[in-house]
């Protein structure tokens, strides 16, 4: 047993009560925040030096691979930016920051492990340490809206959580075992591909997986809970949250359930119709920002099933491309929200109206984020697509691309719709927006990437093409 | 590896917009000043290119070729040949003219231009890449400054013809990326010479064939646009600012023409030839629609949008009469559409800019109080007319003849003869829109309106020069074109 392996998690954790204690005795709060920032180089440096590693430890339920290592940076990297446009924001939480960020790093060590365990018992763990945090962290304002998000969330979540462990059990019934690879190999010499009980836990796997991913019909809860949650945890949702979702389905689905790809493959590819579609659809109708990108969200988490149900090693690259081009893009636009909602103090879009005079580069930076989200060239948004689709493709699901396709035209209308707000709209005021310096220094970090992988993609596509490379169906 | 000639003409504009964006103490006149300055090199250089171009060779040319996405096998491919030459050439100097065009705006002049010269990029790249990819980047590169353009700087109901611009074009971009991708799967490569010698059409199942032909032409169709995918258009040109309308009409629309040319006809030749008779009926019906709207507008900017609807038509049926000079003449009746339109556009922006009016009952009589710009007004009515010795009479004979005479498509006589009615009703509102609005009694409004300046006149005078040059000598054009049809006629065996 190499502890070694575990030592990004390990050193996560020691960071996140440290910070905890150090709350204690610290009165400049700020301090707390740049800790927990600097903090984060420790497990990134033990990440790194991980990467080419191939082994198993705690009997096999703890597998270090490209795969996990990866995503592992993934999580670390974002939490960085999430902490870093946190900072300013935190003067918020008149108590309890120290707790703020240790959630925060808790929630990561959390997804750090769901990407890393290949045992059905530990991904179970690794979810609710993420999940609960992820609670917490949603109601953490405590005014109304606030804590109606974490209840929400906490409710929806523990049903889903319900539902997955059912699934789990199951599988478990059919199979005798918790352990991935020897699910598969249960599945194949026993003969349960017909079995209407393995496709029961299926459904109710993908049914507990999609609540993360928010996949229609389990979004119920994103479009509150992301309007009410602290805008840095929304960002932090729906980014992080869903990445680790994905990854944790990306290892179950083809290491444990590869023999029965036909069933799921198909499952995925309906509801990721069904999910792009819908989440395009009522996101024209939102006038809240941060609900309509809850709604956008959830309509690229359709576009992202399409690499799962293209059901091939291009289809699991992809996904893992698009969800890092994803991450930059997204967290760009929740940044520069975060930094003008905190001055104009409103999250409605007809409150941005003239943003390009007030703040001309924040309402730039916003607007290259909704125009890669939207898929337009010379952006990290359209390669992510031109490449999923084209999995997509390859795997025979040529109309699957097309409804996707036709959904990025929708998603234009209300994704513009901001933009020509923000350009065409008179100013409500003349007073300048300004914004602080560690928000100007993540969303740089964030817009930096949206256009470096917009024009050399292979930067990116090179690592997710070597993580993903285990997945063959 | 020789000077790369194309990624500079078309990067320069790109860097000039960024140059603009970061100049200090912006100052109008610098940066227009500096937009010019970017556009005009990029149009010497087209020019460069154009006389160093070997007219004996067919195939691409000034190739720029290295791998970019090797994952997917994309590459960064750059290459002009017969068919990209003389549109890259029209689209560096209305570029250029559109800087001059706008040299009034000082509505937020520094994004104008910014927007402007990325519009252009954009442009350029389509008519120089040759990798199927890349061609679908710069295709889509248009579309954020062109709705951001209508929708600041237009006029009208500006806001709801820029998001119909923008959603016509994304639904045709959305089917040729569906189609692109299926081709690739298919074929394996994105590379549009390999794609074009492999002779598809025989490999592929007709189905497939088929289906990758009308997702890709689809696009082609929105833009050009072909009837029944116009309704876009008028509304567009109409609410565009001028220089925007210049550079819609004059090289936007013909990236549809160029695309089905390029990409369609090339690589499924046989395809085409199937489809001919859909498509041919669809370009008279196009030519007669357009010219019989045009005759009933009252709206200056809108009669010249509708005609443009009309003379695409002609395109159309060059392109898929599939001879030689048929498909000779399609080109260059997209170059002299793009300059007697370009101008047309530049001039009605003169009139309505002197008198404040684009409504012809209320326009009239200005012959007396504006003498240039009605010369010039009127030279341009009847290159778009087809007058001998205009650029639109050696486009329009080529195409006619060639159309006629053509042994690809059965019955395209009797198709030819009724879109050659499209001539007849195209002289009947031209010349009647110029009798409405110069000729007559002089208005006493419009008396001591000014005529063009010294700067208006520049750009006026070199497009009629350029007009009256390719219509005496279509040589000039129509020899490179030629090298760049002939793969075509050689893949459809002739």
């Amino acid at each position: 047993m190499n502890i070694y392996l575990l030592a990004p998690e390990i050193s996560l954790c020691a960071l996140a009560v440290a910070v905890i204690l150090l709350d204690l005795f610290v009165e400049r709060k700020w301090i707390v925040g740049a800790v927990s920032i600097v903090g984060l180089i420790v497990p990134a440096i033990f990440s790194i030096a991980l990467w080419g590693t191939n082994e198993t430890s705690f009997g096999g339920a703890l597998v270090i691979d490209h795969f996990s290592v990866f995503f592992k940076l993934f999580f670390l990297a974002i939490a960085a930016l999430i902490l870093l446009s946190s900072t300013d924001y935190a003067r918020r939480f008149a108590a309890f920051r120290g707790e703020y960020y240790a959630m925060l790093l808790l929630a990561t060590a959390g997804m750090m492990l769901m990407a890393s365990t290949r045992e059905l018992i530990s991904i179970y763990v690794a979810l609710e340490l993420t999940s609960i945090s992820l609670y917490v962290l949603a109601g953490f304002l405590k005014d109304t809206k606030s804590s109606e998000a974490g209840l929400k969330y906490l409710l929806l979540g523990a049903v889903s959580s319900a539902v997955l462990l059912y699934g789990m059990a199951l599988v478990f019934g059919l199979t005798g075992t918790t352990h991935l690879q020897e699910i598969a190999a249960a599945i194949s010499a026993g003969g349960l591909l017909n079995s209407p009980a393995l496709l029961m836990g299926i459904v109710l796997l993908v049914a507990g997986f999609g609540f993360k991913i928010a996949a229609v019909p389990f979004q119920m809860w994103v479009p509150d809970v992301y309007e009410g949650a602290p805008t840095p945890v929304t960002a932090y949702l729906s980014v992080a949250s869903k990445a680790a979702g994905f990854a944790v389905i990306l290892r179950v689905f083809y290491e444990a359930l590869g023999p029965a790809s036909v069933d799921w493959g198909m499952i995925f590819a309906v509801l990721a119709a069904i999910t792009m579609t819908v989440g395009n659809v009522v996101a024209i109708a939102q006038k809240n920002i941060k609900r309509m990108l809850g709604y956008s969200s959830i309509a690229q988490a359709g576009y992202l099933m399409v690499g799962l149900a293209a059901v091939s090693s291009t289809g699991s690259s992809a996904l893992v491309f698009f969800l890092g081009c994803y991450a930059f893009t997204n967290l760009g636009a929740f940044i520069a929200i975060i930094a003008i909602s905190d001055k104009i103090d409103s999250d409605e879009i007809a409150d941005y109206s003239g943003m390009i005079r007030r703040a001309p580069l924040l309402a730039l930076a916003l607007a290259l984020c909704l125009i890669s989200l939207t898929g337009i060239p010379a952006t990290a948004g359209f390669m992510a697509k031109i490449y999923i689709f084209s999995a997509g493709v390859n795997s025979g699901l040529l109309w699957l691309v097309i409804i996707a396709v036709i959904n990025s035209v929708i998603s234009a209308f209300y994704y513009l719709r901001v933009v020509r707000v923000m350009f065409l709209g008179a100013p409500v005021s003349e007073e300048r927006v300004s914004s602080p310096r560690s928000l100007q220094t993540a969303l740089s970090f964030a817009c930096l990437g949206v256009l470096l992988l917009g024009i050399y993609p292979w930067l990116l596509l090179k690592v997710a093409e070597t993580a993903a490379s285990m997945f063959i169906p | 590896m020789s000077f790369p000639y194309l990624s500079t003409i078309v990067f320069l504009p790109v860097i000039g917009a960024i140059v603009i964006a970061l100049l200090p103490r912006a100052n109008p006149r610098r940066i227009k000043l500096t937009a010019a300055a970017f556009t005009a090199v990029s149009f010497v250089l087209s020019l460069a290119v154009l006389f160093m171009f070997d007219r004996g060779l067919a195939g691409p040319q000034f190739i720029e070729q290295a791998s970019w996405i090797p994952a997917i096998n994309v590459q960064y491919f750059m290459g002009v040949d017969g068919l990209s030459l003389p549109l890259l050439l029209l689209a560096t100097l209305i570029g250029f003219i559109a800087v001059l065009v706008s040299w009034k705006i000082d509505l937020r002049a520094r994004e104008y231009f910014a927007w402007i010269l990325l519009l252009e990029t954009g442009i350029l790249g389509v008519f120089c890449s040759l990798d199927l990819v890349l061609f679908f980047i710069f295709w889509e590169v248009e579309i954020i400054p062109m709705y951001l353009l209508i929708s600041i700087w237009g006029s009208g109901r500006k806001e709801y013809s820029a998001i119909k611009f923008v959603l016509y074009t994304l639904a045709g971009s959305a089917m040729m990326l569906a189609g692109i991708l299926l081709l690739y799967f298919q074929a394996d490569t994105f590379n549009m010479v390999t794609l074009a010698g492999m002779g598809l059409d025989s490999i592929l199942s007709s189905l497939m064939a088929t289906s990758i032909f009308f997702l890709i032409l689809f696009a082609f169709a929105v833009k050009l646009p072909v009837f029944p995918f116009h309704t876009w258009l008028p509304d567009a040109h109409t609410d565009a600012p001028t220089a925007v309308s210049v550079i819609l009409a004059g090289i936007l629309i013909k990236m549809g023409g160029y695309g089905m040319l390029r990409v369609c006809v090339s690589i499924f030749p046989e395809t085409a030839q199937n489809y001919a008779p859909l498509l041919i009926a669809l370009a008279v019906v196009g030519i007669l629609y357009g010219a019989a709207v045009t005759l009933r507008q009252t709206d200056l900017k809108r009669l010249i949008a509708y005609s443009s609807i009309s003379h695409m038509g002609f395109v159309l049926l060059g392109i898929f009469a599939l001879s030689q000079v048929s498909m000779t003449g399609a080109v260059l009746q997209m170059v002299s559409h793009g300059l007697v339109t370009g101008l047309l556009f530049a001039m009605v922006g003169l009139v309505y800019e002197k008198t404040h009016e684009r409504s012809i009952p209320k326009l009239g009589g200005l012959a007396r109080q504006m003498p240039i710009i009605v010369v010039v007004f009127s030279v341009a009515g009847l290159a778009a007319l087809g007058l001998p010795g205009t650029s639109g009479f050696a486009a329009e004979f080529l195409i006619f003849l060639g159309s006629f005479s053509s042994t690809m498509v059965s019955g395209i006589q009797v198709y030819t003869i009724v879109g050659i009615l499209g001539v007849v009703l195209g002289a009947g509102y031209i010349l009647w829109m110029l009798k409405r609005v110069f000729y007559g009694p002089p208005k006493a409004q419009y008396d001591g309106v000014p005529d063009a300046n010294r700067l208006e006149m520049v750009y006026i005078f070199a497009l009629v020069a350029l007009i009256m040059l390719i219509g005496i000598y279509p040589a000039v054009l129509t020899d490179v074109i030629k090298t760049g049809v002939s793969p075509i006629l050689a893949a459809l065996g002739l």
